[in-house]
């Protein structure tokens, strides 16, 4: 674990139920992600890590599988309390929007058909596509630094998975050795 | 019958919970292939209302695989789906995560790293690809999709006074 910036006071190493409590309410606020409260909550309220160690936590949960967030509370729980503490994080983070999201699906399993909620859903839905939208634009920025290769390794996953449609777990054993071996070959 | 499609959703999440590259997004054409194409557990037009409430809800994208059980399954599918989903990658990444630490500045670990961010954005692409084509079926709803994006780009505006106003939109008729 890298030092402390010498202006950060040292922090009290959170318990399971403070723990519990963080992500809890991380995933109450999250609106349109949870990312930016954690980052928050984590190194900027909390202090319990640094926005360098955040950073270098956050690295590792994006690039393994499952959803971001996910695997940084099962990172950031895990180094702090083992299990014990990768489960609370998780269960913190996923039990007040499941519950939520289960309210929300009941309601529309009752009043889906009507037609009211149907025209107000489709408006919501356009605008749903639209700022997942935005994310695409900002994450694939960096990529035109990168150059040629990895903007056509981009191109073939989407064209693959969004315009053929086939099975994902196929075109990534095609797509990620190449890519990586394209990443390798760049980096020479 | 039901222990069948519990069975079905289960397998199938649990496998693309490995192979979630880059988040939720990445995972999201091919829950759609699976639920709409193969097993027309539900419409087109469900699994982008579906998207968009676990978009308008707080909490993680992943969540959307919670609604998508519930549709499918009930109570029961909503527990199986999410926890298919979230439990395979969490084990790998709370066992991986340790070990990769040690490589932090390992030539490998940073080629494998530079080499997978262009396939997760694909992704990510496909996915927004996808919810959107299921979403916009008129010519206002692709507009209320572009404006939000560029909102959404260039604003640090709630998301939520976003659906808000496409909902008042989409009330109206106009969408």
């Amino acid at each position: 674990m890298t030092s402390l910036p010498a202006d950060s006071t040292p922090v009290p190493h959170p318990s399971l139920s403070e723990l519990f409590r963080a992500f809890f309410s991380m995933a109450l606020h999250g609106f349109g992600g949870v990312l930016p409260w954690a980052r928050r909550a984590i190194v900027e309220e909390k202090r319990w890590m640094t926005a360098q160690e955040f950073n270098e936590a956050f690295a590792v949960a994006q690039f393994l599988p499952g959803a971001n967030v996910v695997n940084l509370a099962v990172v950031f729980g895990g180094r702090l309390h083992g299990a014990a503490g990768a489960a609370v994080a998780l269960a913190g983070l996923l039990l007040p929007p499941m519950a939520i999201v289960l309210v929300l699906g009941a309601l529309y399993g009752r009043f889906g058909d009507l037609e009211a909620l149907q025209r107000v859903l489709g408006g919501v839905a356009a605008a749903a596509a639209g700022l997942v939208g935005a994310m695409v634009i900002k994450m694939g920025q960096p990529l035109l630094r990168e150059g040629a290769p990895a903007l056509i390794v981009a191109a073939l996953a989407f064209v693959a998975i969004g315009v053929m449609r086939y099975p994902l777990p196929y075109v990534l054993l095609v797509l990620a050795p190449i890519s990586i071996g394209l990443a390798a070959w760049v980096r020479r | 019958m039901k222990l069948d499609t519990l069975g079905t959703l289960g397998l199938q999440f649990a496998i693309l919970s490995l192979f979630a590259i880059g988040g939720a997004m990445a995972v999201v054409p091919e829950m759609h292939r699976q639920v709409v194409e193969v097993q027309h557990w539900m419409s087109d037009r469900q699994f982008a209302d579906l998207f968009a409430i676990a978009q308008a809800a707080p909490g993680p994208n992943i969540i959307v695989v919670t609604l998508i059980g519930y549709q499918t399954a009930g109570i029961a599918g909503a527990l199986t789906a999410t926890a298919a989903m979230c439990a395979p990658s969490c084990v790998f990444t709370y066992f991986v995560s340790r070990a990769f630490d040690r490589f932090r500045e390992a030539r490998w670990r940073i080629v494998v790293q530079a080499g997978l961010v262009p396939v997760s954005v694909g992704l990510f692409a496909a996915g927004t690809f996808i919810v959107a084509r299921a979403a916009d079926r008129t010519l206002v709803a692709v507009c209320v999709t572009l404006v939000t994006a560029a909102v959404a780009y260039f604003t640090r505006f709630n998301p939520l006074w976003l659906f808000a106003a496409a909902g008042v939109l989409g009330y109206f008729g106009v969408v």
